[in-house]
């Protein structure tokens, strides 16, 4: 059973090989002219005129907590589906109840405006 | 006694390590040389859409082209900007590569033929596309300038957009297969072109698709390159083989999204003459290939057709639209599977 | 918690949108701008000043290149203020060429900005389908003048020279590697085996399909519609306030036109309508401009069959102002010293003041000469529409998205040759 999960760690060491051989190749064969002016950060051809990372408003943060809601939820609908056939019209119903709340939470959220979040 | 018996496991080991690893290689060779030709094509689609006629210069008809794309950018400078976070600026590519190449693990090529044919392979493909974005968020937070920051927000607020609507489309694809494994979800669609699943969950594939044109960071989503608007978006500063990895990733997760699209809804390597034609019946790679094609085409007809969408319209997009439709569908599907409906429920 | 900042961003001018050299200083807070500041003078060439140090047919030139986009209606506007000054009207079949040409100007202006317009904002295919036509468009700037941009064609007292009888032709490719078929290059010459008006007059007839070839892109275009409706909407009582003039102000409603208001040439025998929008945002700009290019076309075709019927000559007699030609040159003394005279020190300009303008595709390009009866212009004022309209940058993008931004430049049409002079 687990012995089929055995090509995952190799597709992974796999394809960061890849990377790392791309990377290696291009530190390798690339010239190296280290100059100010070209490690400076790109801000169309003047100087920057402050540091990037700042504080600064992040206008989708509530739709953002939202989406951890709902992906949390996903994560209940999918053991179900797969056991949709075991669970018969009882598990069917129960989780046509919880979407009719995850509906009801949404159109809540909707109507309260966390969508617009412009 | 027992040394013996463990040093032939430890050869037997081996040597079954060594025939996966060459199994991953065969799969993963291949998808780099698609990835080549894919940009190749690329440019010869749009071009011809566009009355010009692509490259034609390095061998016949520009077939050379890919390749000498690819020595170029290794040939130049790997610029790491001075003030950017040098681990996480040369860690980000990788972040995009590795789970763009690694999820092909689980992608059935014909019947039986995915090299992990596990029973979640569902949620590792679902984990697995997720990742790519925190490789682009990583790349513009760490380079430290602000047009890279602007797109890894972009990119973070695309994500927040289209994730779950791509979700509750899986959720619907599961519904119907009763599965997570990619294989059965292709054999539960067997019997015809008629048992396919585009037919009772259209909408869902459409979605799905959209989604995953989005997650690739194509055009009509491509907010967080905006060419003309954060010039480059999160890869601004990445120079050779960092802009080579990120441009690999972006390519594979294409071809990715197309095989996935393939699978769970037109039936993968399923021929849509099955039970029909004798020998155009018969299912095999070429099928998903052919189906995989057509999904690619669609990607580089997008990007010829359509402007940008900015990126507070594509969570509008996503929210508004995408999450009631995909809702509503499942609910429908809720229906259906109670009375029973066609030949897929 | 750490408090929130605005952050200051510069947009150009190494930028994909910066239409040049546009340099942005953006306060953005997040991805909103607040305050859009934008710096200019980065093509700065000083046309003024050196306008005042040559005769003045000498710098006809240098008005193609300020807007580069709209070569001849830059001349145009310039050649008016001399002759203005100098009491003298072309030849009538000058007048007609110079309408045709400015109309021509005037197409090749709105394909640019339609192509760039929709490469802002992510169409890119439009813009190679509209420098399809602008390269026809291009070929008669070239049949006419010799040069396919900077044209110097309009002159004090007519034209340089009446419209060629044949329409030049594709070659042969000269390079041997290039390979073209015989097949091929006769397609490619087959609406050029006339003259240049024929040429004019088969792309007149091709031109409205073109257009709507265009609009199938973009005029019911989900995307293009979001992205623009809405977007920069300027009330028609703002956009007389910030002196819009063309297309801005036409789009804000206000049916402004100086060819119609203030006829100069033969534009008030000309039958054509004057679009006008309704809510002032980007997409009525857009439809404006799509529409003109579609009048532009109808006033051509007018100009073409008028031409068409009435040969004439097309540069005034009067040889203080305009050249003898070569062959009077070879057998005439007086013409030999008019050819001198005004080959070397120009003529002079009567004392006098006067204000000239025209409807340029961008809008009212006005020059105003001073002239102390030199053979030098005591003062040329470049009056560009996209200065003006450069100048609302800050109202229009307020309070928009970044994305917004490249979406108002375009809309605005903005070239810097004109706006940095």
């Amino acid at each position: 059973m687990l012995a089929a999960y055995l090509a995952i760690p190799f597709f992974l060491v796999v394809a960061a090989g890849i990377g790392l051989f791309a990377l290696a190749a291009g530190f390798v064969l690339g010239p190296r002219r280290p100059d100010p002016r070209k490690a400076a950060p790109y801000e169309c051809g003047f100087e920057a005129f402050e540091d990037a990372h700042m504080p600064f408003d992040v206008r989708y943060y509530l739709v953002a907590i939202l989406f951890i809601l709902f992906d949390l939820e996903i994560t209940f609908l999918f053991p179900w589906a797969v056991s949709l056939n075991h669970i018969g019209t009882a598990g069917l119903l129960a989780m046509v109840a919880f979407l009719l709340v995850l509906t009801i939470g949404f159109i809540y959220e909707w109507r309260k405006g966390a969508l617009e979040w412009e | 006694m027992t040394m013996a018996l463990s040093g032939q496991y430890m050869t037997n080991g081996l040597l079954a390590a060594g025939v996966l690893l060459l199994k991953v290689l065969a799969v993963i060779m291949p998808i780099t040389v698609v990835v080549a030709y894919l940009t190749y094509v690329e440019r010869k689609v749009i071009g011809y859409m566009q009355r010009r006629i692509g490259p034609h210069r390095v061998g016949y008809r520009g077939l050379l082209q890919p390749f000498a794309d690819v020595f170029k950018l290794l040939l130049k400078e790997v610029l790491v900007p001075a003030s950017a976070n040098r681990f996480l600026f040369l860690t980000a590519p990788f972040l995009a590569l590795v789970p763009a190449l690694a999820t092909w693990a689980v992608v059935p090529f014909w019947r039986g033929a995915a090299l992990a044919n596990v029973d979640a392979g569902l949620l590792y493909v679902l984990a697995m596309t997720s990742m790519t974005v925190y490789g682009i968020i990583l790349a513009g937070w760490s380079s430290n300038s602000k047009y890279a920051l602007l797109g890894a927000m972009r990119s973070a607020a695309q994500m927040v957009a289209y994730e779950i609507a791509m979700g509750f489309a899986l959720v619907g694809v599961i519904m119907a297969s009763n599965s997570l494994n990619l294989d059965r979800i292709v054999v539960a669609q067997a019997g015809g072109l008629h048992h396919w699943y585009i037919w009772p969950l259209l909408p869902l594939a459409v979605v799905y698709f959209i989604c995953g044109v989005a997650e690739t960071n194509r055009a009509p989503f491509d907010v967080a390159e905006g060419e003309s608007e954060i010039v480059a978006g999160f890869h601004v500063e990445y120079s050779g083989a960092g802009f080579a990895l990120f441009f690999l990733a972006e390519y594979a997760n294409m071809i990715l999204i197309s095989a996935l699209v393939s699978i769970f809804f037109v039936g993968g390597w399923l021929s849509p003459f099955e039970g029909l034609v004798p020998i155009l019946g018969k299912p095999g790679l070429h099928w998903l290939a052919l189906k995989m094609a057509f999904f690619l085409f669609c990607f580089l007809w997008f990007r010829a057709t359509f402007p940008r969408y900015r990126y507070d319209q594509i969570m509008r997009l996503g929210w508004k639209v995408f999450i009631p439709l995909t809702l509503l569908w499942i609910g429908l599907e809720c229906v259906w599977k109670a009375v029973g409906f066609g030949p897929w429920f | 918690m750490p408090d929130l900042r605005n952050f200051t961003l510069n947009f150009g001018p190494q930028h994909p949108a910066a239409h040049g050299v546009l340099r942005l200083v953006l306060e953005m807070e997040g991805e909103v701008v607040r305050r859009a500041d934008p710096h200019i003078g980065l093509l700065h060439r000083g046309t003024e000043k050196l306008a005042e140090s040559k005769p003045f047919n000498h710098s006809i030139g240098y008005m193609d290149r300020l807007d580069y986009v709209s070569m001849m209606c830059n001349e145009h506007a310039y050649v008016l203020a001399i002759e203005r000054l100098l009491g003298i009207v072309p030849p009538i079949r000058a007048q007609y060429i110079r309408v045709m040409f400015d109309e021509i100007t005037r197409i090749l202006n709105h394909l640019l900005w339609l192509g760039s317009h929709g490469l802002d904002i992510g169409a890119m295919t439009l813009f190679l389908y509209c420098f399809r036509e602008r390269e026809d468009l291009m070929d008669c700037y070239e049949a006419v003048s010799g040069a396919r941009m900077h044209a110097t064609y309009y002159r004090p007292g007519g034209v340089y020279r009446d419209l060629p009888q044949r329409m030049p032709q594709y070659q042969p490719p000269a390079d041997p590697k290039v390979h073209r078929s015989t097949r091929e290059l006769e397609r490619m010459n087959a609406n050029r085996q006339g003259s240049l008006l024929d040429f004019i007059e088969d792309f007149c007839n091709r031109f409205p399909a073109l257009v709507d070839e265009y609009e199938t892109l973009l005029t019911d275009n989900r995307i293009w519609k979001q992205r623009t409706v809405g977007i920069a909407v300027v009330p028609p009582e703002r956009a007389l306030a910030l002196g819009f003039t063309g297309p801005m102000l036409r789009g804000s409603g206000i049916p402004w036109d100086l060819r119609r208001k203030q006829p100069y040439e033969v534009y008030d025998q000309m039958e054509f309508d004057i679009p006008v929008g309704t809510e002032g945002d980007c997409y009525d700009r857009y439809l404006v401009r799509v529409e003109e290019m579609r009048q532009s076309n109808r006033i051509i075709k007018q100009c073409v069959d008028w031409l068409k019927a009435n040969p004439g000559p097309v540069m005034l007699a009067d040889h203080k102002v305009t050249p003898p030609g070569r062959e009077a040159v070879k057998q005439d003394m007086e013409a030999l010293i008019h050819s001198f005279k005004l080959f070397s020190e120009g003529y002079s300009v009567p004392e006098g003041e006067t204000y000239a303008a025209v409807e340029a595709p961008k809008g009212e390009f006005g020059i105003y000469l001073i002239s102390d009866g030199a053979n030098k212009p005591f003062r040329v004022k470049i009056r560009p529409p996209a200065f003006v309209h450069l100048a609302a940058m800050d109202e229009m993008v307020r309070g928009h998205m970044l994305a917004d931004v490249v979406a108002v430049m375009g809309t605005m049409d903005i070239v810097f040759g004109e706006v940095d002079r």
